[in-house]
């Protein structure tokens, strides 16, 4: 780890992300992720890198399938709007097994909304988004040094499992500025081989196609199959959770990236009055921590949950999965940009509880 | 120990690297802090500002809705912010830019004329600095070496004359 | 025993799905001839479209990729990006190349992306069964244009060749059709040409290549030929569009 410096999320992202061995970065502007493509223009020429401005987020992500499938460890990043449009490209990358990094800096919703941060693309980014089935790996940083952790995990675990994987940030983890200490660079020709990518034959091995097509059923069945049988590792393996005082805790609450922040200051209220709470945050949104979340529903500690959202309820759908009706789930959550603090939290908390 | 600043005024008044350079200093004295501007088309309209906290705790919210101290210098800022500052909360103004007083009595206002003061000291682009100087004067949140050292730190050695120049601001802001 | 005549070493050993009497099946093969002169074969990358060509990764030896309907040119963006010193190249069709992924198409040839477009205008969807293409011709009858293509209600087909050669960053682009065996040759001079500007790092290149579809032209092999000379060819005139191969790259 190298000395600490004041850094935007955004900027951070970008940065763990060259020294994470990326050297090819396809955008397109959008509020509020600006300042990551512009430090990518910045950099990239520098560092021996690539940063091109794309004609849409359409043509972007179809770059980076293009670079993807060529062996290059690439990114893209956009915001809600953008991330939309790059769904076609997500699910075809999805198809063809080609690992990538996308980072959704989410905004308020639906059609353009604002430009202030939200959760609302939870559903968009863990159901799916584009047709057909399949997953993203979905990490959801809280602070502006997990954004810089979590990069160089998710382009790890992206070409472990030759998937596509997603760092769901918000508008304000893109634009404040926290202290950062970085990971030491990683020089791109020491990552692991690709033997599958399109690098030209050589005239020495068959040919590598990179396809998402199979116009016989049976044999769509067995990939998708296949890779179903792969999403099962993982999520067996990947699922990353921190819990915050839920030891003893009677009312839990269920929250991730910015919010869950926010509601660990909630946590700290309620324990100085008495109340025993405590936060279950989900690092990865997929997989899910349904298991960590099932414990402390079943355990006879805890009496209620609450999922605190920045949308009108998506992740709850899982927190109620994952507790399985052995507790009852609550919510509170703003949406359209709207943040809350932590006493709006407290006080929302302590009306469920009082009943 | 927790201090909740926002900075707010006209764009290109250096609002922003302001509270940078406050976020800095707490951070080389060992404090969490947390740094917010204000974006989007909002940026476009002329105003700007920045949140500041610095806090011996984790921050969970950057966002401040209540601050401790407000530094305005102008009086959109001073119209948009006042009335959030919390009770016993500090206002400082550029009583050089803003003709205007603070309305209420339960907070502590300072009227500074920083635009005036920093050219007279060779550059009045450098209110913001002044203005800094005079919140580290009114409220304890780190020593002022500390803040000096950092601003050494933090500016590239290219760039030295400035850092010098800066610090003579948060004096002038800080003397007072 | 001499031989006279084999299959080019580029196109694999495979039967292809095109249509009898269909002429992509020649254009496959003049590709895969031309990469074999330039022998490059193990140093290319082609792009598949969404169209008649969507398995054409199969039908060359060379490393293949699949592209999403429109987007062949920034798949190829990407992959050139990684492999600048490789041949990229994308095959693509009337609707995959002039209608969904006109953006596609306009801004590779813009940013003087370095690869080859091997264009195929046949005026009509083929593999969807016979759809009206950017291409088609007014008054051509087709499935969406059962009383023909109206002026008045479905504008004009778009001259991409004409239309590109307009952009300071086409290096090379020109129109040739595969009805004769003349035409065949300068066609296949024409993609060594465009292959060779990628090599000579020149910026992007496109050839146009006019292609019946007897299918859903509703006609045999050689009536498709006949309509192509006497219907696309006065719309669609050949030759070259944009020459700029002798000229310094500007930097």
């Amino acid at each position: 780890m190298e000395k600490k410096v004041l850094m935007k999320g955004n900027e951070a992202l970008a940065e763990a992300a060259i020294r994470s061995g990326c050297r090819f970065f396809f955008g397109y502007p959008i509020t509020p992720q600006t300042e990551l493509a512009a430090y990518m223009a910045k950099q990239m020429p520098k560092r021996g890198g690539t940063f091109l401005q794309a004609e849409s987020e359409i043509a972007a992500i179809n770059m980076v399938y293009g670079a993807a499938g060529a062996g290059a460890r690439v990114m893209t990043s956009s915001s809600s709007p953008g991330i939309s449009l790059k769904q076609e490209g997500i699910s075809y990358i999805a198809g063809a097994d080609l690992p990538c990094v996308i980072i959704n800096i989410v905004r308020g919703g639906p059609g353009l909304g604002g430009i202030q941060p939200a959760q609302s693309d939870y559903f968009q980014a863990t159901k799916g988004g584009g047709h057909g089935d399949y997953h993203l790996l979905v990490f959801a940083p809280s602070s502006v040094q997990e954004m810089a952790d979590l990069i160089g995990t998710a382009f790890d675990k992206a070409d472990q499992y030759r998937m596509p994987a997603m760092i769901m940030g918000d508008g304000m983890l893109g634009q404040m500025m926290e202290p950062v200490a970085f990971q030491e660079e990683r020089d791109p020709s020491s990552l692991p081989e690709k033997p599958w990518a399109t690098t030209g034959t050589m005239m020495k091995r068959k040919k590598n196609i990179i396809n998402s097509l199979y116009l016989t059923p049976e044999e769509l069945e067995n990939l998708n199959n296949d890779r179903q049988k792969r999403y099962q590792t993982i999520m067996e393996n990947e699922v990353r959770v921190e819990e915050y005082q839920t030891e003893d805790a009677e009312l839990i609450f269920v929250a991730y990236g910015t919010i869950a922040r926010i509601t660990m200051s909630a946590v700290n209220m309620l324990r100085e009055e008495g109340i025993k709470a405590g936060l279950i945050r989900p690092i990865t949104l997929w997989p899910f921590p349904t298991e960590a979340i099932y414990a402390r529903a079943a355990a006879e500690t805890s009496k209620a949950f609450m999922a605190v959202e920045m949308s009108q309820g998506q992740m709850i759908e899982d927190v109620r999965l994952a507790v399985n009706g052995k507790k009852p789930v609550y919510f509170y959550g703003r949406n359209g940009g709207m943040v809350p603090d932590q006493e709006a939290i407290v006080k929302q908390a302590k009306q469920y509880i009082c009943k | 120990m927790i201090q909740k600043i926002i900075f707010a005024g006209f764009g290109g008044q250096g609002v922003l690297f302001a509270g940078k350079t406050l976020a800095y200093a707490g951070m080389d004295a060992g404090l969490q802090i947390s740094w917010l501007p204000s974006y989007g088309p909002e940026m476009r309209g002329g105003t700007a500002n920045c949140s500041v906290i610095l806090s011996d705790q984790p921050i969970g919210s950057p966002v401040i809705t209540t601050p401790d101290i407000l530094i305005a210098m102008n009086k959109p800022s001073l119209e948009k912010f006042e009335n959030a500052v919390v009770p016993g909360g500090l206002i400082i103004l550029d009583s050089f830019l803003i003709d205007k007083k603070v309305a209420r009595d339960d907070v502590e206002a300072v009227y500074i004329p920083a635009k005036h003061l920093a050219g007279e000291a060779g550059n009045e682009n450098l209110g913001n600095m002044v203005m800094l100087g005079a919140a580290l004067k009114h409220r304890q949140m780190l020593q002022i070496e500390m803040v000096y050292k950092s601003i050494e730190e933090h500016t590239p050695k290219s760039r030295a004359a400035l850092a010098e120049l800066n610090k003579k601001m948060i004096d002038i802001g800080y003397s007072r | 025993m001499e031989t006279v005549f084999d299959r080019p070493h580029a196109l694999s050993d495979v039967t292809l799905s095109y249509c009898p009497g269909c002429t992509h099946g020649i254009i496959n093969r003049l590709v895969a001839e031309v990469i074999d002169e330039l022998g490059m074969e193990g140093k290319t990358v082609g792009v598949a479209p969404v169209g008649c060509s969507v398995t054409a990764y199969n039908f060359f030896e060379c490393d293949m990729q699949e592209a999403a309907h429109g987007r062949a040119p920034a798949v190829a963006t990407g992959i050139k990006r990684v492999h600048p010193d490789h041949l990229v190249f994308t095959y693509q069709g009337d609707g995959d190349l002039a209608a969904i992924g006109t953006a596609e198409t306009v801004h590779a040839a813009a940013r003087a992306e370095n690869i080859s477009i091997v264009f195929v205008n046949n005026a009509i969807y083929g593999m969807t069964g016979g759809q009206m293409a950017p291409t088609s011709l007014v008054g051509q009858v087709t499935q969406t244009t059962p009383y023909g293509r109206k002026v008045e209600n479905q504008g004009y087909p778009i001259r991409m060749s004409e239309m590109l050669s307009t952009l300071q960053g086409a290096a090379y682009i020109e129109r040739v059709s595969v009805d004769s065996i003349p035409n065949i040759k300068k066609a296949k001079a024409a993609i060594k040409k465009s292959f060779q500007c990628q090599l000579d790092k020149k910026g992007f290149s496109m050839v146009e290549v006019l292609s019946t579809c007897p299918t859903n032209w509703g006609l045999s092999p050689e009536e498709a030929l006949k309509w192509l000379r006497e219907n696309m060819m006065p719309q669609y005139p050949l030759g070259v569009y944009c020459d700029r191969l002798q000229e310094e790259v500007e930097k």
